[in-house]
């Protein structure tokens, strides 16, 4: 049994960046990735802002070397999972025992949606190739045939929390000696779907998000897939490099207060907080930065403030929700924001919360405004907590 | 470490879920004609108040329903952890939002459909019906979500952070992916009926839908249903002598071998094109052992298997296996070891060890 996880690898696409290197540029310029509406067909073009990723579904295939009629979701985890797995560089991969546990809530909605269009009018309607890959397994299978995994793969969906279950999940088949490594992550491309489910329940910010604000008023939608690979101790051996950090710590538990509501003390998220510090090891105070679910929504930041303040009162660390770069992601976000949270251990870097202006009237704290380099972070944490009140938490340490 | 299944509910196409004694409903099944059967759905009212009831789709309710009925034959108020597998989720709700979303143009859509459209539904749904706030998972890969929701289960008890996981498969068929996946050529083109389904040597199978849960714990009681020892999968076997060999690997690990097995349940579905894998086995490793099919009753969909984890159990625990589910029958005595062998449309496979306690 591997007592310890590692961090060997990490990608990400998103909008502000279709690789790693693109978004430390974007962080550091303090560039959004946040505008009107221009790939997805729909009537919410110029009323409610996105966060996409800037290339067509042509030009990503291109990236992944996929056919660019199979979903955008597949060709985004495609693009980050390459990522994460060559930046491992693990010299004898093959001799692992080698998984690939992803994430994401609507799998192949995007082809569905053209296919229902023929379907409604004449059920005997509509090209089948659009909704063979409907469910959301499919998608793994696509990227793990395409990486040539064969060991080991599975599909975890709990909503906004999807893939920070995916990569706790990942630990503990390493730590189980299940696997050696697993690329671990998640990816949800925009899909008219989840607009319009997330516009009918009236938490979409008609500006650009403004998360952990007094004056916020919902989130943004965003798109991309974010990809850690994680490591046993006999891996790391192998190496021919330092791991970037340990995952030290991970928590999932349950809100169960409200299907699509946080509770107002956010039990959850304080229970997810609490398990994974008391996982690591760690006291509140050792935590040098809180990436942050901060989705923007009244009800998520309310929640996910009140958690924060019952554990780290008085001392608060450095924290700041990076959707307002990235809109939320959903079933990525988790993934997304787990690389990073491995990116601040490693360059020593605080993101801003963009467009902050003022502090939550219930909460002593608020978030950092500026991008910080030069610091020494040792400990992160990231949250994400999603519908259906799955919250879960993933430290991850320096070593 | 053993670990055991205390408990189990089904709900199913056949009378699975109304009897104390799980398999009395067995004895004599339910003749369906035609290309898919729906579930039996229960008194729901005798487990869940009507006012929530109405707000709960088909999968809601059967994997609630099922959870819940589990939970109280394992004598269990609180389960340590929930942990489902779907393929599907919440389908008729999927369903419904996007009909809805095309025919009115995006515009002015009510949100209820689109809540319980996300997958995790049923395992949120079971936490918030609970008061639950423990590790709580949703696995979502096509025909092995309930095998991997098992190993998750399997994985909590090793690391002995809880007891008493909750664990169950759900997935519900609607007019709507019948209809899709009759055109996919999973389903028969020509109604059968179901108790000579194996006989009709044509194309696709007839579709299902179902619930099964299990609550799993490595404490050791006579009330304990079975053992489950061992479980695995496989992705894309190069051919039917690959699967042999991972057959036998498989018992091996468990210091096995084939004689080993009193009864193997295989995920035979009337499907020629799926079914001769099956065909070959039965007369070559599984040659010497009883078969029973299982899909005549719970019809084919990616988390059937649940059904024959939920079968293998309780024909352990009554020391007997219904005729009518029996292929091959050359002992008398009670099985006291099932291997469970499922595929998924060849790309999916599956093995998983019951055994007596």
């Amino acid at each position: 049994m591997s007592s310890s996880v590692y961090v060997t690898g990490r990608g990400v696409i998103s909008a502000i960046g279709n690789n790693v290197a693109e978004h430390l540029k974007s962080f550091e310029c303090e560039g959004a990735g946040i505008g009107d509406i221009s790939l997805l067909d729909t009537i919410y073009r110029k009323k409610l802002p996105v966060a996409e990723v800037k290339s067509t579904n042509k030009e990503l295939s291109a990236i992944a070397g996929l056919p660019a009629d199979i979903s955008r979701t597949a060709l985004l985890s495609l693009i980050a999972a390459r990522e994460a797995l060559n930046d491992a560089a693990i010299p004898d991969l093959h001799s692992f025992r080698i998984g690939f546990v992803s994430a994401n809530t609507v799998g192949g909605m995007d082809k569905s949606e053209d296919f229902f269009i023929d379907f409604l009018e004449d059920n005997r309607k509509g090209k089948l190739k659009n909704v063979y890959d409907h469910e959301c397994g499919s998608m793994t299978e696509i990227v793990t045939d395409q990486l040539g995994i064969k060991d080991f793969m599975t599909t975890i969906s709990t909503a906004c929390s999807s893939s920070a279950n995916a990569i706790c999940y990942a630990a503990r088949l390493i730590k189980n000696n299940v696997l050696d490594v697993v690329i671990a992550g998640g990816t949800d491309a925009l899909t008219k779907f989840t607009l319009n489910g997330f516009n009918t329940l009236m938490i979409l910010d008609k500006e650009y998000c403004k998360p952990f604000d007094e004056h916020r008023n919902g989130l943004n939608l965003g798109e991309g897939a974010g990809y850690l690979v994680l490591v046993s101790e006999k891996v790391v051996k192998t190496l021919n490099k330092k791991p970037y950090c340990k995952l030290s710590g991970y928590n999932n538990s349950n809100d169960a207060y409200h299907q699509t509501a946080s509770s107002p003390d956010g039990t959850g998220s304080y229970l997810a907080m609490k398990g994974a510090l008391e996982k690591s090891g760690l006291k509140p105070s050792d935590i040098d930065y809180i990436n942050l679910h901060g989705t923007g929504t009244p009800n998520n930041d309310s929640a996910e403030g009140t958690a924060i303040k019952r554990i780290f009162d008085p001392h608060y660390p450095p924290m700041s929700s990076t959707k307002s770069f990235t809109g939320h992601t959903l079933g990525a976000s988790g993934g997304v924001e787990a690389v990073f949270s491995v990116l601040a251990i490693k360059h020593g870097i605080i993101y801003p919360n963009l467009r902050f202006e003022t502090r939550m009237n219930e909460l002593p704290f608020e978030p950092e405004k500026r991008f910080l380099k030069g610091q020494k972070i040792n400990h992160v944490l990231s949250n994400s907590f999603g519908f259906g009140g799955n919250c879960t938490s993933l430290i991850f340490s320096g070593i | 470490m053993n670990i055991y299944i205390r408990s189990s509910a089904c709900i199913s196409p056949q009378n699975t879920f109304g009897s104390d004694l799980a398999l009395a409903g067995l004895t004599d099944v339910i003749e369906y004609n035609g290309t898919r059967l729906k579930a039996i759905e229960p008194d729901y009212k005798e487990y869940v108040d009507p006012k929530l009831l109405r707000r709960m789709s088909h999968v809601v309710k059967m994997g609630l329903t099922a959870a819940l009925k589990c939970l109280r034959s394992g004598d269990a108020e609180m389960p340590g952890a929930i942990i489902t597998g779907t393929a599907y989720g919440g389908m008729e709700d999927t369903t419904t939002f996007l009909t809805r979303m095309i025919q009115l143009d995006e515009d002015m859509l009510p949100p209820t459909a689109f809540i319980q459209s996300t997958h995790n539904t049923v395992a949120s749904q079971i936490a918030l019906f609970l008061k639950c706030h423990h590790y709580n998972n949703t696995f979502v890969h096509k025909g092995i979500s309930f095998e991997s929701a098992l190993l998750d289960a399997i994985l909590l008890l090793k690391e002995k952070e809880s007891d008493n996981i909750l664990v169950g498969g759900a997935d519900e068929m609607t007019d709507t992916s019948f209809t899709i996946l009759t055109r996919l050529g999973l389903y028969k083109r020509q109604p059968v009926s179901n108790l000579h389904l194996y006989e009709t040597k044509s194309n696709g199978s007839i579709g299902g839908e179902g619930s099964a849960f299990f609550l799993l714990t490595d404490k050791a009681s006579e009330n304990n249903l079975a053992e489950l020892t061992a479980i695995t999968t496989i992705y894309k076997p190069t051919d039917v002598k690959d699967i042999e060999s991972r057959v036998m690997l498989f018992l091996v690990d468990h210091f096995l071998e084939m004689d080993d097995i009193d009864l193997v349940i295989t995920g035979k579905s009337g499907d020629a094109g799926n079914d001769d894998i099956y065909e070959q086995l039965n007369r070559s490793l599984f040659n010497n052992t009883d078969l029973v099919n299982y899909k005549h009753l719970s019809g084919e969909f990616p988390t059937s298997v649940a059904f024959a984890l939920w079968l293998a159990s309780n024909c352990i625990k009554n020391k007997m296996v219904p005729e009518t589910v029996m292929e091959r029958k050359t002992k008398e005595r009670a099985p006291k070891r099932i291997l469970i062998y499922n595929h998924y449309q060849k790309k999916y496979h599956s093995f998983m060890l019951v055994s007596a306690i």
